[in-house]
């Protein structure tokens, strides 16, 4: 009995609506972001990640709405990532209703940024993002990716990550290139060996396609808390399937009450 | 109509607190604000925080609000949260020992280094009621709530302790003194349970 281990749906949100891209590039509709996050929230999300994957700089404020708006009714932590950039940016969608930030290539190219981001909003609410591929096996090394995983930047994602956390980043949200929209399940050695290697949180993403695949990231992969998109969006598992799945495997997770909530 | 202020004070994501306040009583006046006059024309008050308690402390001072919180804690239902409950003890180890606002007596800890656990301390956890209070009524014992946090409280007065959550080691994750409450979780981030817990602050007399 104590701390669960956290299912958290992911929303690609590009210009206010959810979609998912398939190893970053075919993208399918698959609704509106206040209504996936409302459903979510019912079946037991235990936190909503929404990344703004909309280029232009006039989409970018739709984004500050949609945390508007989701943040005005649902009551459960919300992370938001997607071309922060700047202490600004964080301020704004702090501001709009975010509890926690990812921040992701601007980190790469500045790594103060994460150490100054933590200092002036505390370390609970930046998440650093890594993109991490594997270049070579035995011994197995993962390098850092940006781009939507196309350019390499030659960093070693397990000194990364160590390196992001001793800067003040208070999680690692740890997505493997190689398994990102593929259905084959997480990357587990690399999720392991980061999990092991630092002291804060690690978030398990990329290539979840069954319930199986939550489970092993957790008991395998050692990862703190699990994320996954498409495997929610199209309605084949809700959460509360993918927490009775973890359950049955003596995970602990936070299970939902079933029905409507009765204080509103 | 009656009115609760959350104090302000440039730190953190107090939007959260007052959209739940909000939604929980929405035919109160819910203020966010830095001004100590409004805070005690309040009649209850919220003090949330995250972030590092030395930032908090030089910003309640900056902004003159270090008097309003102590008479406030005493006088009126007031609700501390996460770095707002840590900030109400006597001292804290966060940045090298940082002396805090002292309304309860005891001191702030950090979570011991182990390999078996993540620090922070984030997530969902369970809450186990010490001792009524009118604040718990209507939620069931081992409900969970939203954690985040390095940092915990340890009162002096054990008899204070309204509930704890075992991570590692039990610790106080609430605490009671007369017209006063303070949680390390966050209700506004805890759905249904935390929901509750705000709906009762709303209605509470200030009375244990």
């Amino acid at each position: 009995m104590g701390l669960a281990k956290r299912v958290i749906p992911c929303l690609d949100v590009d210009k206010g609506r959810v979609v998912k891209g398939v190893r970053f590039v075919a993208i399918r509709d698959a609704g509106d972001p206040v209504e996936a996050a409302r459903r979510y929230d019912e079946e037991g999300a235990d936190e909503l990640t929404f990344l703004d994957i909309t280029a232009s700089s006039d989409g970018r404020s739709t984004m500050i709405q949609v945390v508007e708006a989701v943040a005005s009714q649902v009551f459960i932590p919300l992370t938001v990532g997607g071309g922060i950039r700047t202490l600004e940016d964080i301020r704004c969608l702090l501001h709009a209703g975010a509890d926690k930030i990812t921040i992701n290539t601007a980190a790469v190219f500045n790594p103060d940024f994460v150490r100054a981001a933590a200092e002036r909003f505390g370390s609970q609410c930046i998440v650093i993002a890594i993109d991490a591929k594997q270049v070579s096996q035995e011994p197995n090394r993962w390098e850092i990716f940006t781009h939507g995983g196309r350019r390499s930047t030659g960093l070693n994602a397990v000194e990364w990550a160590q390196r992001m956390a001793a800067a003040g980043a208070g999680e690692v949200l740890l997505t493997s290139m190689d398994r990102d929209g593929t259905r084959n399940g997480f990357d587990l050695a690399l999720t392991r060996t980061i999990a092991d290697a630092v002291e804060v949180p690690v978030i398990a993403s990329g290539g979840v396609g069954c319930l199986d695949h939550l489970v092993a990231g957790v008991v395998e992969g050692h990862a703190d808390a699990v994320l996954a998109a498409s495997i929610f969006h199209f309605g084949e598992y809700t959460i509360s399937d993918a927490k009775r799945a973890m359950a049955a495997q003596g995970i602990e997770v936070r299970l939902p009450k079933m029905g409507k909530r009765s204080d509103q | 109509m009656h009115s609760v202020a959350v104090i302000d004070y440039g730190m953190g994501n107090l939007r959260s607190v007052s959209k739940a306040l909000e939604q929980v009583a929405p035919e109160a006046m819910v203020l966010v604000t830095s001004d100590p006059d409004r805070i005690l024309e309040a009649d209850r008050v919220v003090f949330p925080g995250v972030g590092a308690i030395r930032d908090c402390l030089h910003e309640l001072q900056s902004r003159k609000l270090t008097e309003a919180i102590r008479r406030c804690a005493s006088d009126r239902p007031f609700l501390g949260i996460c770095l707002g409950m840590q900030a109400l003890f006597d001292v804290s180890e966060e940045n090298n020992g940082t002396p805090a606002l002292g309304v309860i007596p005891g001191r702030v800890g950090r979570f011991a280094p182990d390999p078996a656990r993540k620090i922070p301390h984030m997530g969902w956890n369970q809450v186990q009621p010490t001792k009524p209070h009118p604040l718990w009524h209507g939620i069931p014992a081992d409900s969970r709530f939203y954690f985040v946090h390095s940092y915990y409280a340890i009162p002096a007065d054990t008899a204070l302790v309204a509930a704890t959550t075992t991570y590692g080691l039990p610790f106080a994750c609430a605490v009671g003194q007369a017209n006063l409450f303070a949680v390390q979780f966050h209700p506004e981030k805890s759905q249904r349970a935390g929901l509750t817990l705000l709906a009762h602050f709303m209605t509470w007399n200030g009375a244990q």
